[in-house]
Order: C-alpha cells, then sequence, then structure tokens
C-alpha cells in the first residue's frame, strides 16, 4: 500500500529543446494551486478579516462605526444570547443522532443489499437536492400543520402526550415546537449524512464479513467488531458534515420553529439584517466558530480517526 | 461450537450440489476427504472447486446433498457454528485490528478470555512473533499469508479450508510457503483441504489430489497415481505435459493390448488402459516426455527389442540445464514432445534430424478416444 509504484519519468537527453525538468517543474505546483488560493483569499480570509474588524467595532449605523478594540462585545453577546448557544448545540446534536440512526441502516441497506437498485436509491437520497432548501423546509410546514393528519395520526397514538411531557411539543402543536425544528434539521441535512456513510460502507471487503463469520461471529457481533469499526471514517464526516451545518442553521428554527426555539443562527440573522447591530453580530459568528472548531477538535481526537479519507 | 475430538474427523460430502439459475457450478459430488489428510482440489478457474470448499466452509449453500464433518451433518449450520476456518483467497485479514487481535478473533468470538498464551504461541508457530502490534498492511504478502493461517488454525478446527491462499505471492515466496504449509500440517495433524489452480502445488503438497472440471471430479487419487495412470485426456493434459496419440487396437489378449499407429505397433498394458479395448475400436496411446528416449536414425540398431518404437524428425530442441526438451514431429504424431537428461549429448541430435523414439511398453497408458484430445492443454499453467 505504501510501495512507490510510479516509476521516474524517463530521461531524454537527445530531446533538443528542452530545459531541465528541475527548472521547468519548479513553479509548476504554483501555478496549479493559484486559482484556489486566490478564490480562498477573496471569499474567505478577506471576508473573515472584515469581519473580525467589525466585531471589534463600535458606533452606529448614522455615524458610522470605527475599530476601537471592544472586546467586550464578544462577553455581551455570549451573556446576552448563551441560551440560543446551547439550544443550537442540542437541536444540531439531536437531529445528528437521528440522521445516524435513520442513515446508517439506509447506507448499509445500499452498500451491502440494493444490489442493482443500488444507482435508484442513491438518486432518490439525493433528489431532494433538486428542489430547494426553502421549498423542501415549507413543505414541512404543510406537513406538520395544525389539524393535519400527522399531528391526527400522533394524537391519536398519545405520541403528542409523551413529547409534549418532554417538553417538545406543546399541547395539539407539534409546528412551532423543538420536535419541529429538529424534524426540520434532521430531513435537510440526512443525506450528508448518508453519503459518506455508504462511502465507508461499499468500501468494506464483503469477504471481512465472511472471514468474521468463518471464524464464530454471530451477524451482530460481525457488525460491532468488524463492520462499524471500518465505517468510523464515514460516521465521523458524515457526523460533522450534519453537526456543523445544523448548528448554524436558521431556516430551520424560522419557518418551524418559533420565539421559544430561535437558534444562534436565528439570532445572528436578525442581528445583521433587522437589528443592524454588525459588531454584535460578527462577534456571535466568531463564537460560533470556535465553539465549532474546539468541538469538532475534540471529536477527531476522540473518535480516534484523524485521516477522514 | 466447542470442537471435540470424537475419532471420526472425516470431511464427507454426499450428493452435494450447487446451481445458479441455470448454471451448474458443481453437479452432484460424492467425496471423502479422511482425517488428518492434506487434500488438494486441482482445476482450471471456474470449475467448481472454491464453491465446494465454500459448501464446506457453509458460505456457500448446496443445492441438493449433505456436508458431514465425522459423524455431524453441518449442511444446515451457519459458519459460524462449523468447526472449519477458511484461509481466504486474499487473506481477508481484518484491517482496523493488529496482528494480535487478528489471531485472537475466533478466540475471543467464542469467549475465551485469557488467549495470551495461545495467540503467542501460534504466532510462534508461524514465525511472526516479533510482529503482534503491527497492522497487516505494514506486513508483506507473505507475512499476511501467514497470519491467516495463524488465525484460522488457532481455533484448532476439524478441517482447514484454503482458497487459493499462494495466489498472491511471487514464484520464489509461493516455494517456500508450499514448504511451510507443510511444515505445519504436519506439526498440527489437522485435515486441510486446499485449492488451487497449480497442478504443481497440489502435486508438491497433498496426499490426495482430486482432479476438477466443469463442475465435477474428474479423478481421484495420490499424485505419483494421478501423474502416471491418468484416465482422462484433461487429467493426462492439465498434470503435467502428455504425448497422446491417436491409435487402433489390434488383436491380442494376455497382459498387454496391441495397437497400430500409422505404421507402428505399439504395447500398451492392459492394466493401464482405461479405454474399452475391443480389437478394431479407436484409442488414444499416452506417454509421458521424461519416459522417452531419443536416439539418431543411424543408431536405431541400438535401441532393445520390446521397446515401444516412433520414428520422426526433431522440429525444435531447447536446453534448459538439466534437460533438453525436443520436439519431434512424427508420422503418426504431430509435435511429440521429449525431455531428455543431459547426461551425454549427441551433437547430432539438431532440429531437423532423423531419430527414433523408444519407451518401455509399462509407461504406455491408453484413453477413451471418444474425449476430446486436447482438453485439459489450455488451463494447465
Amino acid at each position: 500500500m505504501t510501495t512507490l509504484t510510479e516509476a521516474p519519468p524517463p530521461l531524454d537527453p537527445t530531446a533538443p529543446d528542452r530545459k531541465p525538468p528541475r527548472a521547468r517543474g519548479r513553479w509548476t505546483p504554483y501555478w496549479l494551486l493559484l486559482p484556489g488560493i486566490l478564490w480562498l483569499l477573496v471569499f474567505f480570509a478577506l471576508p473573515m478579516v472584515y469581519q473580525a474588524s467589525t466585531s471589534v467595532q463600535t458606533g452606529s449605523l448614522e455615524e458610522g462605526y470605527k475599530v476601537t478594540w471592544h472586546f467586550a462585545t464578544y462577553w455581551d453577546a455570549l451573556s446576552a444570547y448563551w441560551p440560543q448557544f446551547v439550544r443550537s448545540v442540542a437541536y444540531a446534536a439531536a437531529a445528528t443522532v437521528l440522521c445516524l440512526l435513520l442513515g446508517y441502516p439506509l447506507a448499509y441497506m445500499i452498500a451491502f443489499r440494493a444490489g442493482r437498485w443500488r444507482n435508484l436509491i442513491m438518486v432518490l437520497v439525493i433528489a431532494p437536492f433538486f428542489t430547494s432548501f426553502l421549498i423542501r423546509t415549507l413543505a414541512w410546514k404543510t406537513i406538520l400543520a395544525d389539524g393535519g393528519p400527522v399531528v391526527g395520526a400522533l394524537n391519536t397514538l398519545h405520541v403528542l402526550d409523551v413529547t409534549g411531557w418532554l417538553g417538545w411539543t406543546s399541547g395539539d402543536r407539534v409546528l412551532a415546537t423543538p420536535l419541529a425544528v429538529v424534524c426540520g434539521l434532521t430531513y435537510n441535512f440526512l443525506p450528508f449524512m448518508v453519503l459518506p456513510l455508504y462511502t465507508s460502507l461499499e468500501r468494506i471487503d464483503a469477504r471481512l464479513h465472511e472471514a468474521a463469520g468463518d471464524l464464530y461471529a454471530r451477524p451482530w457481533t460481525t457488525f460491532r467488531k468488524v463492520t462499524f469499526p471500518l465505517s468510523m471514517p464515514g460516521v465521523v464526516s458524515g457526523t460533522l458534515l450534519t453537526f456543523i451545518p445544523a448548528s448554524g442553521d436558521y431556516v430551520n428554527a424560522d419557518l418551524l420553529g418559533s420565539t421559544d426555539t430561535r437558534m444562534i443562527g436565528n439570532v445572528i440573522q436578525t442581528q445583521f439584517l433587522r437589528v443592524l447591530d454588525y459588531p454584535t453580530a460578527a462577534a456571535l459568528s466568531f463564537i460560533l466558530m470556535a465553539a465549532i472548531l474546539i468541538a469538532v477538535t475534540l471529536y477527531i481526537r476522540k473518535s480516534g480517526t484523524e485521516d477522514l479519507v | 461450537m466447542k470442537t471435540t475430538t470424537d475419532s471420526s474427523g472425516d470431511v464427507r460430502l454426499s450428493g452435494i450440489s450447487k446451481t445458479y439459475g441455470s448454471f451448474t457450478a458443481v453437479h452432484p459430488l460424492d467425496l471423502t476427504v479422511p482425517e488428518g489428510s492434506f487434500f488438494a482440489l486441482l482445476g482450471a478457474s471456474g470449475c467448481g472447486k472454491t464453491t465446494t470448499l465454500r459448501m464446506i466452509a457453509g458460505l456457500e449453500e448446496p443445492t441438493t446433498g449433505t456436508v458431514s464433518l465425522g459423524e455431524q451433518d453441518v449442511t444446515a449450520l451457519p459458519p459460524y457454528k462449523r468447526p472449519v476456518n477458511t484461509v481466504f483467497q486474499s487473506y481477508a485479514l481484518f484491517p482496523h485490528l493488529d496482528i494480535f487481535e487478528n489471531v485472537a478473533f475466533g478466540l475471543r468470538r467464542r469467549g475465551i478470555k485469557s488467549v495470551k498464551k495461545q495467540v503467542e504461541e501460534m504466532l510462534e508457530l508461524v514465525q511472526l512473533g516479533e510482529q503482534a502490534r503491527k497492522k497487516p498492511h505494514q506486513l508483506s504478502g507473505g507475512q499476511q499469508q501467514r497470519v491467516a493461517v495463524a488465525r484460522a488454525l488457532i481455533n484448532h478446527p476439524k478441517v482447514l479450508l484454503l482458497d487459493e491462499p499462494l495466489g498472491a505471492l511471487d514464484l520464489k515466496l509461493r516455494r517456500q510457503m508450499q514448504l511451510e504449509l507443510k511444515r505445519i500440517q504436519t506439526e498440527v495433524g489437522i485435515t486441510f483441504v486446499h485449492v488451487t489452480h497449480d497442478q504443481e502445488e497440489a502435486m508438491t503438497m497433498a496426499d490426495t489430489v482430486a482432479v476438477m472440471n466443469a463442475g465435477r471430479v474428474e479423478q481421484l487419487g495420490s499424485p505419483a497415481d494421478l501423474y502416471e495412470n491418468p484416465r482422462t485426456t484433461f487429467v493426462a493434459n492439465f498434470l503435467g505435459t502428455s504425448n497422446l496419440i491417436e491409435a487402433e487396437t489390434g488383436s491380442g489378449g494376455g497382459d498387454e493390448i496391441a495397437v497400430r499407429a500409422g505404421d507402428c505397433t505399439l504395447l500398451l498394458p492392459r492394466a493401464r488402459c482405461s479405454a474399452p479395448a475391443t480389437a478394431g475400436g479407436k484409442v488414444l496411446v499416452g506417454v509421458r516426455p521424461e519416459k522417452i528416449s531419443l536416439v539418431h536414425a543411424d543408431d536405431a540398431g541400438s535401441v532393445p527389442a520390446g521397446r515401444n518404437r516412433i520414428t520422426g524428425t526433431i522440429a525444435d530442441s531447447s536446453f534448459i540445464g538439466v534437460s533438453t526438451q525436443y520436439v519431434v514431429d512424427s508420422p503418426v504424431c504431430p509435435r511429440l514432445e521429449v525431455y531428455a537428461q543431459n547426461i551425454e549429448r549427441d551433437a547430432r541430435l539438431v532440429p531437423g534430424a532423423e531419430v527414433v523414439l523408444h519407451w518401455s511398453p509399462a509407461h504406455t497408458f491408453g484413453l477413451d478416444a471418444a474425449q476430446d484430445i486436447g482438453a485439459g492443454v489450455e488451463e494447465a499453467a
């Protein structure tokens, strides 16, 4: 696996107009990197610098903002909006767990049992992307509408009594409750879980299952000891791809939630677009980014899969 | 699941077959592998040998028939309940576990807590004691192969199944591992069933070889018996090289049948003729290349009486050190192969030379002429 299979390029001293390969090829990698570096510079680095400077400015919209190194904005923003931070993490975590529970069996089925249906099912997993994110989330508004068939069924089955007791729903409503927001997040980010899971499951050599069976492992033991550990890269990248965007999301909480289910994304959106308090919005964004970075680093350390290939 | 040591540990396949839709991979087959033997299933790819092995392992469900280990009918048992272990073709080592844990896998699944001593002993047996904490991908092909053997053997299975275990290794390593596996088998005394397409490998290692072709066992026997007394053209051509001469059975009783090929009369021991020898019938007369002696036509008089003899012209010769291989065109049979040991080289034996081939009638075998004379030539590696 680690052996070098590539032979060195053949040297042809008779070629007339050839410069030595060193001089000629030295700059090639940099030229190839240039578009990517420019892109990152313009669309990532510059906005970050701009936003960082915004977060330490003071002033007002009328008089204009000035950089005054006012770091207190961070502390003020955190103490004012910590409940929304906690809620964001909780909702995103719940959605991630749900995605994993729904997505793992699905990815497993596609990878090992789907046979000739495999490609069709993969298309179906990705199919929702053909519609706009907003439209899909609005559709959930209809699905979970008050007095609709879903809510009616849940009511009849007394599911709402249990979720209501847990504080996930209130009364006869599902819409405008935490449950609705988590459902929306789960639905919208499920493909981001399924795809990496599928990729890592599909790569597992089927003979390893046979070998485990041959060595006295029952099917469930084979899953626990062989399949699941080998799918860990997929689990890690799937949970990251779900958790990170979900924790910063505001559309689901906006459309399916209420003022009691506001996530940090909603706060940032309001600060930027309605209150027009740019420093607070910028500071909140940085806090969110730092929190996610720390969480992800700890998570990857713990799960022991530093190569997410 | 516990491996018991009852007296009869034979593997018995009775009427076992496997069909996939309209394709029959294995025709109903009866086979007994005696306990403690090294048994090889030999055949070209697609002959059903691996399917047969997988049915013993429980990885493939037979369409008909039963598999028994000793007294126990295991046909309905899933693989994890069979006292059988497999060495897979590409080893199928668990990439996320180190060598120690790979070898300990079977023991742990059976609820054995203190595995350290056993695993260390097993790694010692396959000479990998130093590598215990490495991951499979850090090992060479030959080492991985030995881990696969250790991982299976540590469970003391009644039968160890080996599915082309040496296929991925280069020639030199393969030779070495053949001897190694033979040594291990003698040491542990477990029944080995070995699937291979390499006739040399099967002959070097196994006590008994079953030659399979198109889902059937063509012939079963010891390597020497298969080589000396092939009963079908497939076996004759697949195992080594055979010269097959089309001939017509003449009259003649007694222990030897006289057959006519062109204007030569050849003698063939009746006991070594698997074809019905009715007068005037067709028969294929076979002789192995190394059994034939070659003299220049000028010395034809030196050929002792009572030998089968054929005249021809050398078409080609290649010197390979220990021997010289000649291809001789003869009116009775084109392209006869002759291997002559390098003891005294006759400088006249060059392409174009007229020669006389002769061999002892006892080294002649007879096959049914109704078969394809070239069966197994292509498949032989």
